[in-house]
């Protein structure tokens, strides 16, 4: 009685857990030093399970998020016959940076109900709570920061773009652009099945400048005084220096 | 090459940066002017944070500035006892102009009130500049004496004081308004102020325009000093790396651009500045008029 009622518990707890990513990167770790010029993060990986492959195809989604900040977006508007700033929203926290590669169209492989659990599209991965009180169309103001960030590579959707063999082995390439911000960039894989997240994995890139860009970041934050009067000074000896080799090349 | 740079965090590339430098550099050794509203658009638009361009820029300043007075010090150029005065009114100017600043801030629109009072600004002292040089270059083809120096009322004024390189015996007051003025518009407006400064000295107070370039620069040097400190002690924003490689091209144009200055006549290099103030002056102007090709614009949270 007890190894059935067990039986049946494995049998209802089964779907959940039958299909699992095994993953691998291809770096862990960007480091940015001075002539970095961007990366590409090599995603690639496969579907653990113990039972045969099931009718309905699986889909693999996968995004990559930089840090969060608070972002200020502004809207010029026309005045007295001039452009300048008048609205402006400040949205709770937008990634610096943010992609998402799947095997399918977002909407095919995954509901809108899943999306908005998981946060997965880059309009999801923009937090705007507060937003909604300071001008009537927030939207029009996420649209831009989104489309701003788009031109510049920050943020990238590329459907299609994730390879599954054989509903088993999957990868993809994350281009990661020159103007990188440091920080922990979370990196998520979904399987979906119907639109439905089957099973869902987690893990981290670390990216740090390290060397010179390392050492002057933390200069410039921990002892602001010495590395103002640093600046400075490199200032005061150029200026000289050019003056005196001048000086020199005219005399010679 | 592309360069990381630590602070902005962007990538740039470094031959960019060098030659930017170097043109701004020949304008401030030419004409007394710091450079930074050619610099601040231009640094905007390769991609650096607004914050981190203000910062950088007036760390390179700096050091086209001093590059500059060397080579005017040498040709005995700088007036250091008019310099001296014009800082110490352009330091109580500069916190005037803050506390000005704030107010109007409060108040709403100051955006609006800052961009429309610098536009008819620039559009006044340069056009007034331009017929005034023209005039003169006419008149020096015709062969006509320049004018004796007028005595007027600012003569009168108590507190006179000798300013044996340019010149003039008149009071402290007059240099010490114009100082103050000149601090205040630039704490207001964001910039170092090198461009009202160069023509009050010319006009207001009758300096040699000869003198006022090294001058001009003289004082530049502390002004943007003191900024490049502020913004490195609150706003982490210097970027040591993009100054660097702004700063080698602005001392090598800062010595190219004094010698171009001291071959040319007064009238023409007057005439020039006057030409690059209705420039800038006409860059604003279109940028308010026009619609912009991107309404939005993306900004650090917290800040300004």
């Amino acid at each position: 009685m007890l190894l059935r009622f067990a039986a049946l518990l494995i049998l209802v707890a089964f779907p959940l857990r039958a299909e699992e990513v095994v993953l691998g990167l291809s770096s862990d770790k960007v480091a940015i030093t001075a002539t970095f010029e961007g990366s590409d993060i090599l995603i690639f990986g496969a579907v653990k399970r113990e039972s045969p492959i099931p009718e309905t195809p699986l889909d693999v989604v996968i995004s990559v998020s930089g840090p969060s900040q608070p972002v200020q977006v502004r809207r010029k508007e026309r005045q007295f016959g001039i452009w300048v700033n008048t609205d402006m929203v400040d949205l709770d926290a937008a990634p610096s940076f943010y992609a998402v590669a799947t095997t399918g169209p977002l909407d095919k492989v995954l509901s809108s109900t899943e999306d908005l659990r998981h946060r997965v599209s880059i309009p999801r991965a923009i937090r705007s709570v507060g937003a909604a009180s300071m001008v009537e169309d927030v939207e029009s103001f996420t649209d831009a920061l989104i489309r701003i960030k788009r031109d510049q590579g920050a943020y990238q959707m590329r459907e299609g773009a994730v390879v599954f063999d054989e509903q088993t082995l999957f990868r993809t390439a994350i281009a990661l652009p020159a103007n990188l911000t440091e920080g922990v960039y979370s990196t998520r894989i979904f399987l979906t099945r119907e639109g439905r997240v089957v099973s869902q994995f987690e893990t981290v890139i670390d990216v740090r400048k390290v060397g010179l860009e390392r050492w002057l970041f933390t200069l410039s934050r921990e002892q602001p005084m010495l590395y103002g009067l640093m600046s400075l000074a490199i200032a005061i000896a150029a200026g000289w220096g050019a003056s005196a080799a001048f000086q020199v090349m005219r005399r010679g | 090459m592309q360069i990381y740079l630590p602070i902005a965090e962007v990538s740039v590339n470094a031959f960019l940066l060098l030659g930017l430098g170097g043109l701004v550099g020949v304008l401030s050794g030419m004409f007394g002017v710091g450079g930074g509203f050619l610099m601040t658009p231009l640094l905007f638009f390769i991609g650096i944070p607004p914050a981190v361009a203000v910062a950088t820029e007036a760390n390179q300043i700096v050091a086209s500035s001093f590059s500059g007075v060397l080579a005017h010090l040498r040709r005995k150029t700088v007036d250091l006892r008019m310099g001296t005065v014009l800082l110490i009114g352009g330091l109580i100017g500069a916190a005037l102009g803050v506390l000005l600043f704030n107010y109007l801030k409060s108040q709403g629109q100051v955006d609006l009130l800052v961009k429309l009072c610098y536009v008819v600004f620039l559009g006044v002292v340069g056009g007034m500049m331009f017929v005034e040089s023209l005039r003169a270059i006419r008149q020096t083809r015709r062969g006509a004496a320049p004018k004796r120096k007028k005595h007027g009322w600012v003569h009168g004024l108590p507190f006179k004081m000798r300013f044996r390189t340019s010149g003039l015996y008149i009071s402290v007051i007059p240099p010490l308004l114009v100082g103050v003025s000149v601090g205040i518009l630039a704490a207001i407006m964001g910039v170092g102020g090198g461009f009202i400064m160069v023509p009050a000295m010319i006009y207001l107070l009758g300096m040699p325009t000869k003198v006022v370039v090294g001058t001009s620069l003289f004082q530049i040097i502390f002004v943007t000093a003191f900024t490049t400190m502020l913004h490195a002690t609150t706003n982490y924003t210097v970027d040591i790396a993009l100054a660097v490689l702004l700063l080698v091209g602005g001392v090598i144009g800062a010595q190219i651009g004094t010698t171009i200055g001291t071959r040319m006549k007064a009238e023409q290099l007057r005439i020039l500045l006057a030409g690059m103030v209705l420039v800038v002056c006409g860059k604003l102007a279109f940028d308010l008029l026009v619609q912009p090709a991107e309404l939005y614009s993306l900004g650090a949270s917290g800040g300004h």
